[in-house]
């Protein structure tokens, strides 16, 4: 079923077909719910900032359970020459996801709390790539980012992904989350914001503030998504990642103040992630 | 942010792969060391890799848009560029159906017993003059899906209007959308607003970005070349 050219884009977005197994070498605490596990990924291909992976989980008994995840990482963190050698070529790769404990979840509190480092998991990706920010592609175009919850996990790899070329390119960040405490890498984005090379971060607390906090708890309102984003005039790539609830309140906020929907790119985790 | 190995409970498994894993997947004694899942469902069967949802997550590539009724119209061209348009008050007057039916999204969730009312597009389809064999549909707000015409007709495809005894909300696809549970849903275009014939097959949004032409759950048709 090719289209008559021959030529299809998809193929540009091919995932790799098949399972391949991965192990954990590192686990870091984000926040009291989240962890970012880093996977040792044989022959990872590389991918482009705010992709997501394919995870398998096998119980005892063969059943298994599957789930998405958006990788954290920049595209070019790894362990040997994990972008560019071509699908022919073996390569070592490091690839991380930040994993939030859903609570009753089925697989998140076991990559959270239980999944031991040094075993196996099978993984198949890169996938995706409508919700992505590429550096040699993307960049001279503002970008606005938004961000609820762990919503901030594939937009962490763009900002990484801006910060490993080196790229100038100007960004704004908002980020909502419940409580300072629930922030994840917030150190990261605190450094990255104070290096003055057009990177910029907004966060915003929605249920209990902190001392550094801009405002009381409250969602985000459309004068301080006016504020801190960029104007639609700019015509900047805006990408809106979160719950179904934030998505779409912010996504009418930035269509009700002239941003065109065609530049609006939004990611959304549901209510079943888990 | 610490770049510190915190403890891990249950620590290392010294029987683990540590450093060699398998080349092939497959060896589940190994993978995934306590892990158990949840209580395998009971009366129901999923495809594979699918789990069940009792809510009705919302996944789509952009804002939800704005789509009026009193202005909306379903317009379907054939493979000679003839085109047969329906208003909401056309659509409405067609005979409905109701449809109970399981629904399966790609990001692996599942969701049993759906109420659906709609046109099936066996109504909407019959008299069009087509020998193509597949079909773009498209979407308000610019979204595009590839199905075989095979897959929307003989009962099992419609423009649905009503979930549950509701007007579809627009987060959902309202005021209609595209209903093919027998594929994964992106398939089930929302916001739908037509239906190109051609007689070769093309990709749409999702499937120019690595997703299946057909996108069979039974069969985890969920990435090119599954």
């Amino acid at each position: 079923m090719t289209d008559a050219t021959g030529a299809r884009l998809g193929e540009r977005y091919a995932v790799r077909s098949g399972w391949q197994v991965a192990t954990l070498v590192e686990r870091r605490i984000e926040s009291p719910s989240a962890a970012t596990l880093v996977l040792d990924v044989p022959g990872w291909p590389g991918h482009q900032a705010g992709q997501h992976l394919d995870v398998r989980l096998t119980a005892p008994d063969g059943y298994t359970a599957e789930r998405s995840y958006s990788v954290a990482s920049g595209p070019t963190l790894g362990t040997g020459p994990t972008l560019g050698t071509g699908p022919d070529e073996p390569s070592t790769g490091r690839v991380e996801i930040t994993v939030q404990r859903v609570r009753d979840g089925e697989v998140s509190p076991y990559l959270v709390d239980a999944f031991p480092l040094g075993a196996a998991i099978e993984v198949r990706g890169p996938i995706g790539g409508w919700f992505v920010w590429d550096a040699a592609r993307d960049a001279g175009t503002p970008v606005f980012l938004l961000a609820g919850g762990s919503g901030l996990v594939p937009v962490m790899s763009m900002v990484r992904a801006r910060r490993l070329a080196g790229d100038r390119t100007p960004f704004r960040l908002i980020y909502s989350v419940r409580t300072a405490e629930d922030q994840l890498y917030p150190d990261e984005l605190e450094a990255h914001a104070v290096r003055g090379d057009g990177f910029e971060a907004s966060t915003i607390f929605t249920r209990a503030v902190s001392l550094k906090a801009l405002r009381g708890p409250r969602r985000l309102t459309a004068s301080e998504l006016a504020t801190w984003g960029w104007p639609p005039e700019l015509e900047p790539r805006v990408y809106v990642c979160g719950p179904t609830g934030f998505v779409e309140a912010v996504s009418r906020m930035l269509v009700a103040q002239g941003h065109d929907p065609a530049r609006v790119r939004t990611e959304r985790f549901g209510p079943a992630a888990g | 942010m610490t770049s510190a190995t915190p403890p891990v409970p249950g620590g290392p498994d010294p029987a683990g792969p540590g450093s060699a894993p398998p080349d092939s997947a497959g060896s589940g004694a190994t993978l995934t060391p306590g892990f158990h899942g949840r209580a395998r469902p009971e009366g129901v069967i999923l495809p594979p890799g699918q789990y069940a949802e009792e809510g009705f997550p919302v996944l789509s590539a952009g804002p939800t848009p704005n789509v009026n009724t009193a202005t909306w119209t379903f317009t379907v061209t054939n493979e000679s560029g003839i085109a047969k348009s329906w208003t909401w008050a056309d659509l409405m007057a067609l005979p409905q159906d109701e449809a109970t039916v399981d629904i399966h999204c790609v990001t692996r969730w599942s969701k049993f017993g759906t109420r659906w009312r709609g046109v099936s597009l066996d109504v909407l389809l019959a008299d069009v003059d087509s020998t193509a064999d597949f079909a773009m549909v498209g979407s308000y707000g610019g979204y595009t899906t590839n199905l075989p015409v095979a897959d929307l007709l003989g009962g099992k495809a419609w423009i649905a209007h009503t979930f549950d005894g509701a007007p579809l909300h627009p987060e959902h696809g309202g005021p209609a959308r595209l209903l093919v549970p027998h594929l994964y849903f992106w398939k089930s275009a929302k916001w739908v607003r037509s239906l190109t014939l051609m007689p070769t097959d093309r990709p749409g949004f999702w499937e120019k970005l690595g997703y299946h032409d057909l996108g069979d759950p039974w069969r985890e048709q969920r990435y090119q070349g599954d």
